[in-house]
């Protein structure tokens, strides 16, 4: 079994509101050498599949279909084997 | 057609909210509204007498909400969900000049559908905007006021006066209108040609302020959008929130009205059907 792990980003540029607070609340909680914060969602997609380029065609559809906006979202993927 | 005999189908799928206020409004103005689950479009995992035919509505109104949690990003489920089933009927629906109205959530979903803004074709496979975090990384929930922008396109908005401000709530976490950073400004200029500007958020003066008068930071104070052909309307703010003056925040001070500011919009839809279909 294949398992996808897909991130996605939000595009440089895009406001990252979610990371600045963050990074706010961590310099409250006293750690001053945060100079950036990003957020990123995280999908872990286990496929019925070993075939990787089979896997490729179509993560990349479920990324441009669902996961991802790409009007403000990157997304970058990275297959393991699943050994049971 | 009759105003008794226009069909209002209020979507709903868990998570949605204000389906009884957009069901009311439509019902007190003499229409026939009638709460919707997707499922029962879809067909799927219901009974026979519980299926819908689409076509037998003249106006679909999308609720607010929290669709499906607002996984993934808000909106993106259920346009998923309707887009795997109901992408051609929709399309068909709204071509031959059929109302379709999303608030907040379901301004969210018409724009991750790709219904909005239609540029270049009715629904685009890959959306061509989103409905982006709010600045304030906060759900921002208060009133807000809109100025109507449209030079009369927009069929939801024939009985609006241009120019003027209305009183409309807003209560969302993700409102911020976005384009593709490469063509932001162009895009922009672009709602603006094809008249598909529709509301913006003012201060009480009805000058474009910021926030708080902004409540989510989009750029050019955009609040509601319409598709190139004015028979699709996304906006942020609920007008059925507003329907009488009761609701207002402000009635008992000074709200010198009969009617609440969302009123209109509910009415001059109806009258559009009542005239084209």
């Amino acid at each position: 079994m294949l398992v996808a792990d897909v991130q996605i980003r939000l595009k440089k540029g895009v406001a990252d509101p979610e990371g600045k607070n963050t990074k706010k609340a961590l310099e409250l909680l006293g750690f001053s050498q945060v100079a950036e914060v990003k957020t990123s969602k995280y999908f872990s997609i286990h496929l019925d599949t070993d075939d990787e380029a089979l896997a490729k065609v179509e993560v990349e559809k479920m990324c441009q279909s669902l996961l991802a906006n790409p009007v403000i979202n990157d997304y970058s993927y990275e297959f393991r084997l699943l050994s049971d | 057609m009759r105003i008794e005999d226009i069909k209002v189908a209020i979507l709903r799928i868990e998570g949605t909210n204000c389906e009884t206020e957009s069901y009311q409004a439509f019902e007190r103005l003499g229409a026939k509204p009638e709460m919707v689950h997707l499922k029962q479009l879809t067909g799927q995992d219901i009974h026979d007498h519980e299926k819908r035919d689409l076509m037998d509505y003249q106006i679909i109104f999308i609720p607010g909400g929290f669709s499906s949690g607002d996984y993934v990003r808000a909106g993106a489920i259920w346009a998923a969900r309707m887009k795997s089933k109901l992408a051609g009927p929709l399309t068909e629906f709204i071509q031959e000049g059929r109302a379709v109205l999303g608030v907040c959530n379901g301004f969210q979903v018409l724009v991750e559908m790709g219904f909005l803004p239609g540029f270049d074709s009715t629904m685009s496979q890959i959306p061509q905007a989103v409905l982006s975090t709010n600045d304030s990384s906060r759900f921002e929930c208060r009133p807000t006021i809109l100025k109507y922008e449209n030079k009369n396109n927009c069929i939801f908005t024939s009985k609006l006066n241009s120019g003027q401000k209305y009183l409309i709530p807003s209560a969302h976490a993700e409102g911020k209108l976005l384009f593709p950073a490469d063509r932001g400004e162009k895009f922009y200029q672009k709602l603006e040609d094809n008249d598909q500007v529709v509301f913006k958020y003012v201060d009480p003066d009805g000058n474009y302020a910021g926030y708080p008068w902004n409540p989510n930071g989009s750029p050019h104070n955009i609040a509601g959008i319409c598709n190139p052909d004015g028979n699709v309307l996304g906006m942020m703010p609920h007008p059925e929130r507003v329907f009488n003056r009761y609701t207002h925040p402000d009635w008992t001070r000074g709200f010198d009205s009969e009617v609440g500011d969302g009123q209109a919009i509910f009415e001059s839809v109806l009258g559009y059907i009542t005239k084209k279909l």
